[in-house]
């Protein structure tokens, strides 16, 4: 097999894994949580409502794609092509298993962390060019909280990088065959973790979309087909973060030689990703104020502790 | 590899220019960071991977993002619309233009005598190499960085502090 066909086969294979994955957590996430809640979930389209995201998906498509009059036509277009497009990005550095990814960089958690910065923007222009005083709410509690959270997502990821002496990610999962990053890294992954779920800004994190407060905050004004690219890119950004906490902490490919190193990727992933949906389940929607307070007073000091404990450890 | 260092300087230079003659701010802004966007492309082909992926994490991630942050929170209207365009008269570009004309002549001139950037001798940087450099020729400029860094977040805690008063709502006396 040529080595071009091999790659436009990977790049080919994460496309469709991705947009597979995408409706399929969908319904996993309103079964889970229906589950934990007590109560049945879709259930009606097909065996046990596998089909609910297809009949989503339909409606979607089919409903008329609204754009208002007074919003700024083409950054409005904009915007939710940025959130797809930084979501499958990030995931072009992610090792499936050894010699399995898309591009294996050198400055693989670099080329994360600059998606995940470019996903802001996403928020910004969205609630921006909607021209709605509560889009334009969400859309600078999102930028806030987003460019506040990046701070020490970046910080905490360096602990693990110092330890691999890379910032490749393939080499950081080759670095973790005595033990897993998890275990040594234990603050670095929690503050990564939060910081992590505040980037997608998912549920309990939702601030910039509250829709309690701000009826759906910077995608309030979309639909049709534009408001579905907004919801399929947060759930593959969630695999996203599956994916690459996986692959930093939790030994990516590695582990028992009875199932391929593509299984245990795939296990790992699944398993963190029912955990951010049972974060969603469980925990309230902090305060504005107090998710700023967190991050700066707690989080931050905690992941700069963690940097310089690991130096030390390292230098020793 | 040639065609896309082209191609992104090309877009680089096009999206600057768009840039700058857009009326309104925050779609020129948006050019800014396509702009930005393609010049880490350029560096990226060069071979610095690590200030690639600076580029794009710190202006078109942070900085860019405060930028729009703060122009959306301004809400320039129509009216300031109106006054760039009236700012950006064709007379005022005269002169500008033939600066930028002198300086283009002077890099394609430079560019004709050393027949262009040497496409065979890219090295790759690695991210390990840019740290040492750092902390070890450059050591002197990344302190004083840092000496202005922190003048600046004190500047900015001195500024942003303010007595804080909780009074609650039922407790306040009613102005009469």
């Amino acid at each position: 097999m040529s080595e071009t066909l091999r790659l436009w086969l990977i790049v080919v294979g994460v496309i469709a894994l991705l947009l597979t994955i995408a409706p399929g957590l969908i319904w996993l996430e309103r079964r889970l949580l229906g589950w934990w809640q007590d109560r049945k979930g879709p259930n009606r389209v097909g065996p046990f409502g596998i089909f609910q995201p297809l009949a989503d998906a339909i409606k979607l498509i089919f409903k008329e794609d609204w754009i208002p009059p007074f919003a700024d036509k083409p950054v409005f277009i904009l915007a939710p092509a940025v959130v797809v497009f930084t979501a499958f990005m990030s995931y072009a550095i992610i090792p499936l298993a050894p010699g399995i990814v898309v591009a294996d960089l050198n400055i693989g958690v670099l080329f994360f962390l600059a998606m995940s910065s470019l996903g802001v923007y996403a928020i910004v222009l969205g609630g921006w060019s909607s021209n709605n005083k509560y889009s334009l709410l969400g859309a600078m509690r999102g930028a806030a909280q987003m460019i506040t959270y990046e701070v020490f997502m970046g910080i905490s990821l360096l602990g693990v990088v110092m330890m691999a002496g890379s910032f490749n990610l393939s080499e950081i999962v080759l670095a973790q065959q005595g033990m897993w990053n998890v275990v040594p890294q234990f603050v670095g992954f929690v503050v990564f973790f939060i910081a992590g779920v505040a980037e997608l800004h998912r549920l309990p994190f939702d601030i910039p979309e509250a829709e309690s407060e701000l009826i759906a905050g910077y995608h309030s004004e979309y639909s049709g087909m534009k408001f579905g690219m907004f919801f399929v890119g947060e759930y593959i950004g969630v695999t996203m973060l599956a994916g690459f906490t996986t692959t930093m902490f939790f030994g990516g490919w590695l582990g028992p030689s009875f199932l391929p190193g593509i299984a245990w990727f795939l296990l790992k992933t699944f398993a963190i990703i029912v955990f951010i949906i049972l974060l969603r389940g469980s925990l309230p929607r902090p305060r504005y104020d107090q998710l700023m307070g967190y991050g700066w007073k707690i989080l931050l000091p905690l992941s700069l502790i963690n940097l310089m404990v690991t130096g030390y450890f390292l230098l020793r | 590899m040639e065609v896309a260092f082209y191609l992104s300087a090309l877009i680089a230079v096009a999206a600057t220019v768009l840039a700058i003659t857009r009326y309104h701010a925050v779609h020129a802004l948006l050019f800014l960071i396509v702009s930005l966007l393609a010049l880490a492309v350029v560096f990226f082909i060069m071979g610095a991977h690590f200030a690639a992926a600076l580029e794009v994490i710190i202006y078109a991630g942070a900085i860019m993002v405060l930028f729009i942050f703060a122009i959306m929170m301004l809400n320039l209207g129509k009216a300031t619309i109106e006054w760039e365009r009236q700012l950006l008269r064709p007379r005022v570009w005269v002169l500008p233009a033939l600066l930028t004309l002198v300086l283009a002549a002077e890099l394609i001139y430079l560019l004709a005598i050393r027949g262009g950037p040497e496409s065979s001798g890219i090295e790759l940087v690695r991210p390990a190499r840019v740290g040492a450099e750092l902390f070890g020729f450059y050591i002197l400029g990344v302190e004083m960085a840092a000496f202005l860094l922190m003048a600046g977040l004190v500047g900015a805690y001195h500024i942003g502090r303010r007595e804080k008063k909780v009074i609650h709502r039922y407790l306040k006396k009613e102005e009469v």
